[in-house]
């Protein structure tokens, strides 16, 4: 069972993007669990979601993440606030909506994850350029996607146009392959 | 005094009955009426509750041809009419609490359009919910203010005799000032109910901007169902205030007095009668013989520290005063037009205050 | 058969919906919110017909308006949490009593002060006594089927059902969902056809006052239909397991319980965290069983007691006490259990949603097996740190770290 943990503020977007999250491995057949951490959170307050994949068998469990495999983190700052990668899989995966390098943002936990699995993306930037709103949520699906093989690109643009149907879909949907190309080149790039 | 204004009683013998068309008079007693509150219901001697209830139903019943279903809120009108395993109605009724009655009325009518939509009937029966002046003024204010924002189709009553008479006699936002209630006694430097506190619920009602609000007393029967029938004949939520004499918590003088009561509630203008139509007054029922509020209040124990030999003149001064201010809101007298926002009483009472 | 991957509320409203109940009442109150939220859309779009859907003033109001629907022969939902349930708790009791086979979400949540809008069993459990049904659900899947079971049931027994599902944890999540087809509802649940209600062809007189002289055999009829319930839950989970081949409802589950001389009682969500524990002590040699506790009302005492059989102890992992005394499931397992040697006790932990883990679950089988539990209640998740940053100045006693027995508690006294 993959265990994923999402860290992003009120109104980002963060919830839906654990939900969307579910919603694709669910269109690839896999069973899929996504939930946030409840709270009356106001917008611009840390928030974080949660969401479960597994091959074969049912979810059962509801409990929060505390080991994730794969750290998502939607805002920058909040790597100053909290203590996002807390618990992380010692060969587990983070990516950071950052337009900065990871080495320069998290230098202490590019040392102690393998190389290649701390990877930051510009989300943002590819959300404002497709939607012309800051909901990194599919461009950082997107990029666990590229760095990844827990989802295809497709299933990430599915999964936003299944819950959006229309414009928003599609601009989510085009933001998630900006991101998705950009990840993809900078990984044949670092290789 | 009292005997000059028995001209203006209703009923099927009376004088006034015969001045006006047969059609239109009030039936105490024929085959073709309802008697949906029947007889053998347990309601003390000469309760004006028991009068007001059976003939605001039977006026809905006729104007609906017997398509009503009555829900009722705790008190002495579901106490006195439904001891198990007995049943004074004879019509759907159901009572669940003291403070939920509109509620359920809304359900009720809810489900009632649901079912004829289902079954594919042409007629829906209309629901009216009633209770004393407890349930509706105090504890089922709530229910009823979200039955008024929904405009339910449910017809509100409120029998209205001005304080808690099931359970002895205590104070309710409808009591007015000076009374005596079991929890504002006649002691002290204000006796009995404090001034400057209660509501006015018709007004708040109107202020729902429902389709239809009215005030009635059971001293004028066929007002009250003229009112009733009236009040049927629109869809939405509806509220009639009903004043009805208790005879035991106001200590009247005589059981056979509550219609009296009534009247004179009516001719000092302590009772302002009217009818309103989405927010706007109607129709005022004019003050046919104009009463000191004195004669209203020397029948009422509940207001003896009043007339006595230790009574305040100031006491008497300040509620006729109130008198005169609903005769002047309401336009109550002669051929004066209701002012265009009528003030609750409590208004002037409470502008006053220095 | 349909499989959706939604959050739980959106299945507990299409489960509803396929139900096809006449009127819905709403009123917001977290986190049951989106229930009737989605309830409302399904209406105003006409996928859910000759449903009246009433935005009402308050929960009092939305009990009260279901008790008028109910009584006027239309099959009626609506769904609360926490503060909510206690403020329509009059009406509940009313609705029970007039039994009214209403169906009502409790998403369970934390009861105030201090004001906590987190899971636990606090707002369910208080209402154990208003003459509902109480069922649990361990899951989103077993909330959508108990969902269905629930008018059912509701409807044969003659009394209104509450579905608890943990707040949050379960309306919240967003998991794999088989719902099944309009086709399938309608071949167990039939057209509601009340067997009394208020209508002018045949006039009657509903909730009249009775008095000493009929009260107690008021009473007794009422007990007798609880208890008839226990039997009809059982067959209409049969039969609904036989339609949809779902593995939802019942009195209780039980898991890993063949040969498991210790046994936790669960309810609610934290069922699914503690079968996966059980896998994990399962790989480690160590045996443990797990009954989820379906039905709270009424109490499945004999199948309890035949579902713990000859276990030596019993730990109820408790969400919720009562204050002055102790757990409140534990007593009644003490009362199925009566006159057997099995050791019985309450760990309670979750409280106001502070998370049980599989670590949590670990920690009350270990501390079972260790012989810890001396007490019948133990505080077991406490944060020892929280609470000596505040006993140490203001009383002038610490805790040590770990569970707290109830005798330790009280000891404390002695030494302030």
């Amino acid at each position: 069972m993959l265990q994923v943990r999402l860290h992003g503020r009120g109104g980002q977007g963060a919830v839906t993007t654990a939900e969307m999250l579910s919603l694709a491995a669910f269109l690839e057949g896999r069973f899929a669990q996504a939930f946030p951490s409840f709270g009356s959170e106001r917008t611009g307050a840390p928030v974080v979601a949660y969401a479960r994949i597994d091959e074969k068998n049912e979810i059962r469990t509801h409990e929060p993440i505390q080991a994730p495999d794969v750290v998502l983190v939607q805002d920058r700052t909040l790597l100053a606030v909290v203590d996002v990668f807390s618990g992380i899989h010692p060969s587990g995966y983070a990516i950071i909506n950052t337009t900065e390098k990871p080495e320069d943002v998290v230098p202490e936990l590019c040392k102690q994850l393998p190389p290649g699995h701390v990877l930051t993306v510009p989300a943002t930037d590819f959300a404002v350029q497709a939607m012309k709103m800051n909901k990194p949520g599919a461009p950082m699906l997107a990029s666990l996607a590229a760095a990844t093989d827990i989802l295809k690109l497709e299933s990430v643009q599915q999964s936003f146009q299944t819950r959006y149907p229309g414009k928003v879909g599609d601009a989510n949907a085009e933001a998630a392959a900006l991101a998705y190309n950009f990840l993809k080149e900078a990984i044949k790039g670092g290789k | 005094m009292l005997d000059k204004i028995n001209f203006y009683q209703t009923g099927s013998n009376t004088v006034g009955n015969r001045l006006i068309n047969p059609s239109m008079r009030t039936e105490q007693a024929s085959v073709d009426r309802p008697n949906s509150l029947t007889c053998g219901h347990r309601a003390c001697q000469g309760c004006g509750e028991a009068l007001g209830a059976r003939y605001a139903i039977d006026a809905a019943m006729k104007a609906t041809s017997g398509q009503i279903m009555v829900v009722n809120a705790t008190g002495c009108l579901e106490v006195f009419s439904t001891p198990y395993p007995e049943s004074a109605w004879r019509l759907p009724w159901i009572h669940s609490l003291f403070g939920n009655t509109a509620a359920v009325g809304s359900g009720l009518a809810a489900a009632a359009k649901v079912r004829a939509e289902l079954n594919g009937d042409s007629v829906t029966p209309r629901i009216i919910a009633q209770g004393g002046d407890g349930g509706t003024t105090d504890i089922g204010m709530g229910c009823l203010s979200g039955m008024f924002d929904r405009n339910d189709d449910v017809l509100y009553i409120c029998y209205d005799n001005e304080a808690y008479m099931n359970t002895g006699v205590q104070r309710s936002s409808a009591t007015p000032p000076a009374a005596r209630t079991a929890t504002t006694m006649p002691v002290g430097e204000e006796p009995g109910s404090d001034w400057g506190k209660g509501k006015d619920v018709p007004l708040i009602a109107m202020a729902h901007g429902i389709p239809y609000v009215a005030t009635a007393t059971i001293a004028d029967l066929r007002d009250l169902e003229t009112k009733v029938a009236k009040a049927m004949s629109f869809h939405g939520a509806r509220y009639i205030s009903i004043l009805v004499p208790c005879p035991l918590g106001w200590g009247l003088k005589s059981s056979a007095l509550t219609v009296t009561a009534a009247r004179l509630a009516m001719e000092t203008g302590f009772y302002p009668v009217y009818e309103a139509e989405y927010g706007q007054i109607t129709s005022v029922r004019k003050i046919r013989q104009k009463q000191p509020v004195i004669n209203y209040l020397q029948i009422q124990r509940r207001y003896a520290h009043l007339t006595g030999k230790k009574a305040d003149p100031n006491v008497l001064a300040r509620l006729q005063a109130m008198c005169d201010a609903n005769i002047e809101h309401f336009g109550l007298l002669g051929d004066e037009a209701p002012q265009l926002n009528p003030a609750a009483i409590q208004a002037y009472e409470r502008s006053k205050k220095v | 058969m349909s499989t959706e991957q939604i959050e739980g509320s959106l299945g507990v409203a299409k489960a509803v919906s396929l139900c096809k109940p006449g009127v819905v009442c709403a009123y917001p109150i977290s986190p049951q919110t989106h229930i009737v939220e989605n309830l409302g859309k399904f209406v105003k779009s006409g996928a859910l017909k000759h449903c009246e859907y009433l935005n009402v003033e308050s929960e009092f109001a939305a009990m009260s308006v279901a008790i008028g629907s109910s009584a006027g022969g239309v099959r009626t939902y609506t769904a609360t949490a926490s503060q909510g349930l206690l403020f329509m708790a009059e009406a509940v009791y009313s609705a029970s009593g007039l039994g009214l086979p209403i169906v009502m979400t409790v998403a369970s949540r934390a009861i105030g002060g201090p004001i906590n809008i987190w899971n636990d069993h606090s707002d369910s459990l208080s209402q154990r006594d208003s003459g509902w049904l109480q069922l649990f659900c361990e899951s989103n899947q077993d909330a959508v089927d108990t969902h269905i079971m629930a008018f059912k049931i509701a409807e044969k027994v003659g009394l209104p059902v509450m579905v608890c599902m943990d707040g949050f944890v379960l309306t919240h999540a967003f998991e794999r969902l088989n719902l099944p087809s309009q086709e399938q509802v309608d071949a167990f649940l039939p057209k509601y056809e009340p067997r009394e209600f208020l209508t002018p062809k045949e006039p009657i007189s509903i909730g009249s006052m009775v008095g000493p002289e009929a009260f107690t055999e008021v009473r007794l009829l009422q007990q007798r239909k609880m208890l008839s319930s226990l039997q009809v839950i059982e067959d209409v989970t049969k039969e609904y397991r036989e339609i949809t081949g779902q593995h939802s409802g019942g009195l209780l589950d039980c898991y890993n319980c063949e040969n498991a001389d210790l046994k936790l009682i669960i309810l609610g969500s934290s069922v699914g965290t503690a079968k996966d524990e059980i896998d994990r002590l399962k790989a480690q040699g160590i045996n443990v069983g797990l009954i989820s506790l379906k039905a709270y009302r009424p109490f499945p005492y004999a199948a309890l007691k035949a579902a713990v059989g000859n276990s030596s102890q019993v730990v109820c992992v408790e969400r919720a006490f009562s204050f002055g005394a102790r757990g409140i499931i534990c007593p009644e397992v003490k009362r199925a259990l009566e006159g057997t040697s099995t050791k019985v006790c309450t760990a309670l932990a979750g409280l106001g949603g502070r998370a049980i883990y599989g670590s949590t679950i670990n920690g009350i089988v270990k501390h079972a097996l260790d012989g810890k539990f001396k007490d019948e209640f133990t505080w077991f998740d406490i944060d020892t740190k929280v609470l000596n940053s505040y006993t140490r100045n203001a009383l002038g006693i610490t805790f040590p770290e770990g569970p707290i027995a109830e005798s330790e508690l009280e000891a404390t006294l002695l030494r302030a």
